[in-house]
C-alpha cells in the first residue's frame, strides 16, 4: 500500500477566509495535505501563518470556505472534531507540564485507571508510552520527569503525545527555533520517520534550510493570501524568499529634518542572557530613527531589554550620550535619558486600572511633586498637554486607561515619555494591533522626536514599517547583528535574507 | 468619598440603628467610650495591614509582633526600669527593623509574603512565650505611671487617646497613600510591578517600604495593647489579630490581588467590627458566635462588592466601546 498516488487527501481546506474588524487574516486560502507528505508552510511574521493553523486546530471559525477531513466536509471545526480528525500540534511553546513525567504527561486529560478505586494505573501508561519512546528513537523513560527534560526532549515527548492520539497530521510550529545543529537534525529524521508511517507533517519554519531539507512541498503566504506553491524540485532559497516578499511597499518614509548626529545609544560587544555566547556591537545616533529588524526570537527585546535595565547583561557596555550604564535599572535608565516604549502595552507599558492621567504622570511624578507630594492640579495639567499634543482621544484623562482603544493607549506609553526629556527611545513593536490611522501619527511622532535630536531605535517585525519609516536598519539573527542597510541598500528581500542568516551578495 | 465607602458608612449606621433600638445601652458614653476605644487600638494595626495588601502581599506576623512587643515593654517599662520614652522609642525601631527584615526577604530573596510573615507569626510568638517562660507578663501591683498611662489609656472630654492618635494615623496614612509619590507607587506596583518598573518605580523599595510602615505600627499599637491589657499573656494576647486587620481591610475595599484600597474605605471597615462586636455583646448573642457573626458580615459585604463591581464592569465596557467608536452607541440606531 503506496500512499502517494492512491491516497485521497488526508485534509483538504478551500477558500478558507477570515476577518477580522479591519483586518482581512486570510483570504481565499486552500490548501491540502496527502498522507505521509511534510509541506514547509513559510512566510512572513504576520503573513497568516498562525490563523491559517488555528482554523485547522479549531481555535478559530473561519468567515468562509470549507474544511474536508477524511470525506467529511465542515465550515468550522471545534477542537473536539480536530482532534478527533487526528490533528496534532507540537506548539512553539510546549505545552507541557513540568511538574509531572512523561507518561502523565501523554496521558494527561484519559488517565488509565484500575481498581475498585479507580485510581492511576501508572504501570499500565507506561507500558503504552514506551512503544511510542522507542519508535520515536528517545532515550529518556516513561518515568522521567519533564523537569529533567531538555528542550529538544520536550518537542519528542510532545510529538510523542500527538502519536498517541493516533494523529494522522501534525502541525510543527518553528520546531526548530531553539535546538541545536545536532537536535535539528535528528528531528528531521523523526519527521523522515513519521512520514513512512503515513503521517502528513505540516512544517512551519523561518529556517529555510530545514524546510529546503525535508518538505516535499512549499505553500508560501503573504498577507493571508497564498503567494506561491513550490513542488519539491523547485524548493530553493531564493525562490522562497522571492514568494515571501514581492508587496508594493507603500512608502511611509517621512526624511529626517537634520543629519544624523553623534552616536547616542551604543551597544559595545553586547552580551545579553538570551544569547550569552554571541556579541552585539550597534550605534544608534541622534537624529536617526535606526529600524532593528529580524525573526521572532532573533533576540532583538532582549536587547531592549538589557540597555533599558530590565535584565542584567550577560557582558559588554551600553552606554548613554558618553556615560556607561553599569548594572542599572529601569529607574537609572531613565534618569540617564533613555526610555522604553515596550513591546507588550498591556502588561508592561500601562496600568489599565489607572487613569490616563496617573499613567502618563508616573515616571514623571518625582519631579512633579513638592515635598513628596503628588499635586492633582500640577498631575492633571500635565497630561491634559499631553493629550492635546499627542492628539489623545478622550473626553477626559481622569478616565481609566483600559477604556482607550488600542492606539490611544500605545499614545499614553509614548506621552509619559515625551513629558520628560529624552536622549534615546526604544520601541518595541510600537505599532502592533494599532490601526492605520494611529500608526501613521506615531510614525510622525517618532520622526518628531529625531528631528529634536533624540536617537531612535525602533524594533519592528512589520517589514512595511521597517523600510518605510527607518534611516538605517541593522538585521538580527540568532542574537547577532547580521548585517546593516543603508537606505538606498532598502528592500523586503534584502532584509528578509539578513533575517534568515544569508549572506547578501554583492550588488 | 466613594460609592464603596458610603455604602459601609451606610452600613454601620443601619446596624448602630438597630442595635440602638434593641439596646438603647449602645448610645451611653460608656459603650461608646469603650467601643471607640478597642476601634483606636485594632484601627491601628488594620491600617498597617491595608498598607502591606495594597502591595498585593499580607502580614501574618501582626498578632505575634503585638504579643512579643508588649511582653518586652512591660518588661523594660516595669522591670528593667528604662524609662518609657525610651522604651517606646525602642519598640518602634524594632517594629520597623522587623518590617525591614520581612520587606527584604521578600524582595531580595524573593520568598512569598505568607510564608515570610507566618515564620514570623510563629518565630515572635515563640519568643515571646521563651521570654516569660509562658508567664502572664505584668506590671507590679501597685506600679503606675502617670504619663504614660494618660497618653495611652486616659481621656481627654471623654474621648480615649487611642481614638485620637488612630485618628491621627489615619489622617497622616491617608496623606501617605493617597496624596504622596510613595502611595502613587504602592498603588502602581500592586496592580501591576512590571509596568511599574517599566516605569522607572523601584518596586522593590516599595515594597520593602511597605512592610516597613506595617510593622512600625503595628509596634505602636502593640504599646497601647500592653498599656490597656496591663497584663500579657504570651500564648493568647493578640491571638488572630492579623486576621481581624485583615478582614477589615478587605472589609474597607481592599484588594488582596493589589492595587485596591482606601484609608477612608480600612477605617470604616474597622468601625464596623467592633460595632458588630458591639452588637454581639449588648444583644446578648452567646459570646461563642463572635467570629461567625463577623464571618457572616464579612462574606456578605464581600459578595456584594463583588455584584457591584461587575455592574460596574459592564458599564465601563459600554462606555470605552463608545469611546473606541469616538460617539455615543446610539449613533447606530439612525
Amino acid at each position: 500500500m503506496t500512499a502517494m498516488d492512491t491516497a485521497a487527501p488526508l485534509l483538504e481546506l478551500s477558500g478558507i477566509t477570515k476577518v477580522y474588524p479591519g483586518v482581512v487574516a486570510l483570504d481565499d486560502v486552500s490548501f491540502s495535505l496527502a498522507p505521509g507528505e511534510v509541506v514547509g508552510l513559510i512566510g512572513e511574521n504576520g503573513a497568516g501563518k498562525s490563523t491559517l493553523m488555528k482554523v485547522l486546530g479549531g481555535v478559530v471559525a473561519p468567515t468562509a470556505g470549507r474544511i474536508r477531513i477524511a470525506g467529511v466536509e465542515y465550515p468550522a471545526l471545534t477542537v473536539q472534531q480536530s482532534m478527533a480528525a487526528g490533528i496534532a500540534f507540537v506548539h512553539q511553546e510546549l505545552n507541557l507540564f513540568d511538574n509531572l513525567d512523561v507518561a502523565a504527561n501523554v496521558f494527561l486529560g484519559r488517565e488509565m485507571r484500575k481498581g475498585p478505586l479507580r485510581l492511576l494505573d501508572n504501570a499500565a501508561m507506561a507500558r503504552a508510552v514506551q512503544p511510542i519512546l522507542d519508535r520515536l528513537g528517545a532515550t529518556f523513560r516513561p518515568d522521567t520527569p519533564v523537569l529533567r527534560l531538555s528542550l529538544a526532549e520536550r518537542q519528542l515527548l510532545e510529538i510523542a503525545k500527538a502519536l498517541s492520539l493516533d494523529a494522522r497530521v501534525v502541525i510543527m510550529d518553528e520546531p526548530t527555533s531553539s535546538l541545536t545543529l545536532s537536535e535539528t537534525a535528528r528531528l528531521l529524521s523523526v519527521i523522515e520517520a513519521l512520514k513512512r508511517d503515513g503521517i502528513a507533517v505540516i512544517f512551519i519554519s523561518h529556517r529555510l534550510n530545514e524546510v529546503e531539507q525535508c518538505a516535499d512541498r512549499v505553500v508560501v503566504l503573504r498577507d493571508g493570501r497564498v503567494a506561491g506553491r513550490l513542488a519539491k524540485g523547485e524548493i530553493t532559497h531564493d525562490a522562497m524568499i522571492r514568494l515571501m516578499i514581492g508587496r508594493d511597499l507603500k512608502t511611509l518614509y517621512q526624511p529626517p529634518a537634520r543629519p544624523r548626529g553623534e552616536p547616542v545609544l551604543r551597544f559595545e560587544r553586547l552580551r545579553t542572557t538570551a544569547h550569552p555566547d554571541v556579541e552585539v556591537t550597534l550605534d544608534v545616533c541622534a537624529g536617526e530613527i535606526l529600524g532593528l529588524a529580524g525573526l521572532v526570537g532573533a533576540g532583538r527585546t532582549e536587547l531592549a531589554r538589557a540597555a533599558f535595565g530590565i535584565d542584567p547583561a550577560a557582558g559588554g557596555a551600553i552606554t548613554l550620550a558618553g556615560r556607561r550604564l553599569v548594572r542599572h535599572g529601569p529607574e537609572d535608565a531613565i534618569a540617564a535619558g533613555l526610555f522604553l516604549v515596550p513591546e507588550d502595552r498591556k502588561q508592561s507599558g500601562l496600568i489599565l486600572e489607572f487613569s490616563i492621567a496617573a499613567n502618563i504622570a508616573l515616571p514623571s511624578l518625582g519631579s512633579l511633586a513638592r515635598f513628596g507630594l503628588v499635586g492633582a492640579e500640577r498631575e492633571r495639567a500635565l497630561a491634559e498637554d499631553q493629550r492635546r499634543r499627542l492628539a489623545i482621544k478622550t473626553p477626559d484623562v481622569g478616565r481609566l486607561a483600559t477604556e482607550l482603544s488600542g492606539g490611544n493607549q500605545q499614545k499614553i506609553v509614548l506621552a509619559k515619555w515625551l513629558a520628560m526629556e529624552p536622549k534615546a527611545v526604544i520601541f518595541d513593536e510600537p505599532t502592533r494591533g494599532i490601526d492605520v490611522g494611529a500608526k501613521t501619527e506615531i510614525y510622525r511622532l517618532m520622526r518628531g522626536l529625531a528631528d529634536h535630536g533624540v536617537a531612535i531605535l525602533m524594533i519592528s517585525s512589520d517589514m512595511e514599517e521597517v523600510i518605510g519609516v527607518s534611516d538605517r536598519i541593522a538585521v538580527m539573527h540568532r542574537g547577532r547583528i547580521a548585517g546593516e542597510l543603508v537606505r538606498e541598500a532598502f528592500s523586503e528581500h534584502n532584509v528578509l535574507t539578513l533575517a534568515v542568516g544569508r549572506e547578501l551578495e554583492p550588488a | 468619598m466613594h460609592k464603596k465607602e458610603l455604602g459601609l458608612f451606610i452600613l454601620i449606621l443601619v446596624v448602630g440603628a438597630v442595635v440602638t433600638v434593641i439596646n438603647p445601652l449602645f448610645l451611653s458614653g460608656v459603650n461608646l467610650g469603650n467601643t471607640a476605644n478597642l476601634i483606636g487600638l485594632f484601627g491601628l494595626f488594620a491600617i498597617a495591614q491595608a498598607f502591606v495588601i495594597i502591595t498585593a502581599g499580607i502580614d501574618l506576623s501582626v498578632g505575634s509582633v503585638i504579643a512579643l512587643l508588649g511582653v518586652l515593654f512591660v518588661d523594660l517599662v516595669g522591670v528593667q526600669g528604662v524609662a518609657w520614652p525610651l522604651a517606646i522609642l525602642l519598640m518602634i525601631a524594632v517594629g520597623l527593623v522587623m518590617g525591614a527584615v520581612h520587606g527584604l526577604l521578600i524582595v531580595r530573596m524573593g520568598l512569598q509574603p505568607f510564608v515570610v510573615t507566618l515564620c514570623g507569626l510563629l518565630v515572635y510568638r515563640g519568643i515571646a512565650r521563651f521570654y516569660t517562660a509562658d508567664a502572664t507578663a505584668g506590671f507590679v501591683y501597685g506600679q503606675s505611671f502617670p504619663d504614660l498611662e494618660w497618653l495611652t489609656v486616659g481621656r481627654t472630654y471623654g474621648v480615649p487617646h487611642s481614638v485620637i492618635v488612630f485618628l491621627v494615623v489615619a489622617v497622616i496614612a491617608w496623606v501617605v497613600l493617597h496624596r504622596s509619590v510613595f502611595g502613587r507607587h504602592l498603588f502602581a506596583v500592586g496592580k501591576n510591578e512590571e509596568a511599574a518598573r517599566y516605569s522607572g518605580v523601584r518596586s522593590g523599595r516599595v515594597i520593602i517600604g511597605a512592610y516597613v510602615i506595617c510593622s512600625g505600627l503595628t509596634a505602636l499599637s502593640a504599646i497601647f495593647f500592653a498599656m490597656y491589657t496591663r497584663s500579657i499573656s504570651p500564648s493568647s494576647h493578640g491571638n488572630f489579630y492579623e486576621l481581624y486587620a485583615i478582614a477589615a481591610a478587605v472589609l474597607g475595599g481592599c484588594s488582596l490581588r493589589g492595587g485596591e484600597g482606601s484609608i477612608v474605605g480600612v477605617v470604616l471597615g474597622v468601625i464596623l467590627l467592633q460595632v458588630l462586636q458591639n452588637l454581639v455583646n449588648l444583644l446578648g448573642i452567646p459570646s461563642s458566635l463572635n467570629f461567625a457573626v463577623m464571618g457572616t458580615v464579612i462574606l456578605i459585604g464581600v459578595i456584594a462588592d463583588q455584584q457591584f463591581a461587575r455592574f460596574r464592569d459592564r458599564r465601563r465596557a459600554a462606555r470605552s466601546v463608545e469611546a473606541r467608536l469616538g460617539e455615543p452607541v446610539q449613533q447606530h440606531a439612525e
